[in-house]
């Protein structure tokens, strides 16, 4: 290949990629521009409304309306549903997590191998076999619509399990353990302070994992919870859709506010976020 | 022997360390397992409600067109994503693997951004998004003279403004789910690109071989495990596809259920109906669908690993 031909390969290539570029971009434009604009816009214009101001458009009819006729309606109580929800939930499942794995890896004992056995197993059993099981038992527990019955059942994740036991195997070496003890650390410490700095890059991965996880889960809440004031945005957002169907402002403005702080969130973390992602893949 | 107290106190820790995810395990996991067969075998009026009918819920749901008709979406879903999303993603993941390629860092970002939206919003987005009349791609569409065109070719009106909820569902939730995923599996097959030994590739160079000689014969074996897997995990996520026909479509399964998929049929039964029986039945029904294509990726990976 000559090297003329190889820079025109080169453009070819890069225009592909910013045309694609620009089709995943453009949703993102559209819904931000959307949740601006008054209910009569959306017939005049994709984008910005048409107008006087600069560059022939109506800088002046977009206005932050819509976000404060959302929070009229206490869509705040959502988003700190979803933080806490998402947090709580990730937090404990880590923890949980990451003790079980860190047994499951580098204990002795009876009964270990059986309980790695079922919790391998329980991998492939589809969380969507458990709905109508796991809500009979929130109701003979008393737990429908309370946010035990939404956490307990999503703070174990045997996948957890699994991710943690792989990275203790990986980065924690058996002298390193036997060296602590003789030095006289407790289990406890063995556990806080040797296994748990070892196992960060899993540790960051998994809460990030977990934490949008359950921030973008919605069958559960939708399943567990009914009061209005307990649900988090997931499923605040598509009752709203249900009763301001054609309030385009209103839905994409609330999509916004949903969306902002995970975003946000990403953007900080995003190594240890992909290299999550890609934790449950073999390497190699 | 002196050890003896350090080991049963590690046993005891080892316990203690154990038991918060058993407990949570046994209760939330296990036992709602082991329920889900016996209630598949009843019917239930809501939850505490059980009535023995044996395989009767069996019995109805194979002789229910609305399930076929549920199971074929799902399919329609699931194949419509597996042959439209993974080829594109593959290519965007050898597109962005040379280290050469400017911006590949952004452009990695940029695809891979939809992800970060979660299905849930995304499925609100695109609801907005595909509307009849004022959504975003409908006057796309129309700005771009494409419904013009489409009139045109097909001399059908209705392309003038398309009712894509309505009318087209399956192409639809295809594309949204296309826009939502691609930059996530092209994350996958990055990942593998990486395990491509470099001094093959050399090698097959000098042996003259050209893109699609290299493609052939070295980078698509050493980027095969990744793929099986990814296809797997695509699959086992499309035939569960529950939230983004369930908004689109605000709960129902679409004019004619053409948007119905297996979870929604589930739904529908057990959580509007109040049927957690009938609900456990076709649970079951999709957990064996999964775990036969579970197995027989098992059985391709051994078949490969045999093979190498």
């Amino acid at each position: 290949m000559s090297a003329g031909q190889r820079k025109i390969n080169k453009w070819i290539l890069h225009a592909i990629l910013v045309l694609l570029a620009i089709v995943t971009l453009v949703p993102y434009v559209w819904l931000i521009i959307a949740s601006l604009k008054g209910q009569d816009d959306f017939f005049s214009a994709i984008f910005l409304p048409p107008g006087d101001g600069a560059f022939g458009i109506g800088w002046d009819k977009l206005s932050l309306d819509n976000y404060r006729a959302l929070f009229d309606l206490g869509f705040e109580v959502n988003l700190i549903n979803s933080v806490f929800y998402s947090a709580t939930t990730a937090l404990f499942a880590t923890l949980i997590c990451a003790a079980t794995g860190f047994v499951l890896a580098k204990h002795q004992f009876r009964g270990r191998n059986l309980i790695t056995l079922v919790v391998l197993g329980a991998l492939i059993v589809p969380p969507t076999l458990l709905l109508a099981p796991g809500y009979e038992l929130l109701y003979d527990l008393n737990l429908l619509d309370t946010s035990w019955g939404l956490l307990l059942p999503l703070i174990a994740p045997a996948f957890g399990v699994f991710l943690f036991r792989q990275a203790v195997i990986q980065s924690v070496p058996d002298e390193l353990l036997e060296a602590a003890r003789i030095d006289g650390c407790s289990e406890w410490s063995v556990f806080f302070i040797v296994v748990l700095p070892l196992v960060r890059p899993m540790i960051g991965a998994f809460m990030l994992i977990t934490f949008l996880g359950m921030w973008n889960n919605f069958i559960s809440p939708q399943i567990v919870l009914q009061t209005a004031d307990k649900q988090p945005l997931s499923v605040a957002i598509a009752q709203l859709r249900g009763v301001y169907k054609t309030d385009y402002g209103l839905l994409t403005a609330a999509t916004v506010v949903s969306v902002l702080p995970v975003a946000a969130l990403f953007l900080f973390l995003q190594k240890q976020f992909i290299s999550g992602l890609t934790s449950g893949a073999v390497k190699g | 022997m002196s050890t003896g107290g350090v080991d049963s106190r590690r046993v005891v820790f080892s316990w203690v360390m154990l038991a918060p995810f058993l407990v949570l395990f046994l209760v939330f996991v296990v036992y709602p397992l082991i329920q889900s067969a016996f209630l598949a075998a009843n019917q239930t009026f809501g939850p505490g409600t059980r009535t023995f009918v044996g395989t009767k819920n069996f019995e109805l749901l194979i002789s229910d067109p609305v399930f076929w008709k549920a199971i074929r979406n799902t399919f329609i879903y699931a194949l419509g994503s597996l042959f439209v999303q993974l080829p594109i993603a593959f290519l965007l993941a050898l597109a962005l693997n040379s280290p050469k390629l400017r911006g590949r860092g952004i452009y990695r970002l940029i695809f891979f951004s939809p992800q970060l939206m979660g299905l849930v919003f995304v499925s609100i987005l695109g609801a907005l998004a595909f509307e009849k009349r004022a959504g975003l791609i409908n006057q796309a569409l129309d700005a771009a003279g494409i419904n013009d065109l489409l009139v045109w070719v097909t001399g059908n009106d209705a392309w003038l403004e398309p009712d894509w909820l309505q009318q087209h569902v399956m192409a639809t939730l295809i594309l949204i789910s296309l826009w939502l995923y691609v930059g996530f599996n092209m994350i996958y097959f990055l990942a593998a690109l990486q395990s491509v030994d470099k001094s093959l590739l050399e090698a097959a160079e000098i042996d003259g071989a050209g893109p699609w000689g290299k493609l052939r014969h070295v980078i698509f074996p050493s980027v095969k495990p990744v793929a099986t897997f990814v296809i797997l995990l695509s699959m086992i996520g499309s035939l569960q596809l529950f939230e983004l026909p369930y908004i689109l479509l605000e709960s129902s399964g679409g004019p004619d259920n053409k948007g119905l998929t297996i979870v929604m049929y589930l739904y529908q039964n057990g959580f509007d109906l109040g049927d957690l029986g009938f609900a456990s039945a076709i649970g079951w029904v999709l957990a064996l669908i999964l775990i036969g294509l579970a197995l027989v990726q098992v059985k391709l990976t051994r078949a490969q690993e045999v093979n190498a």
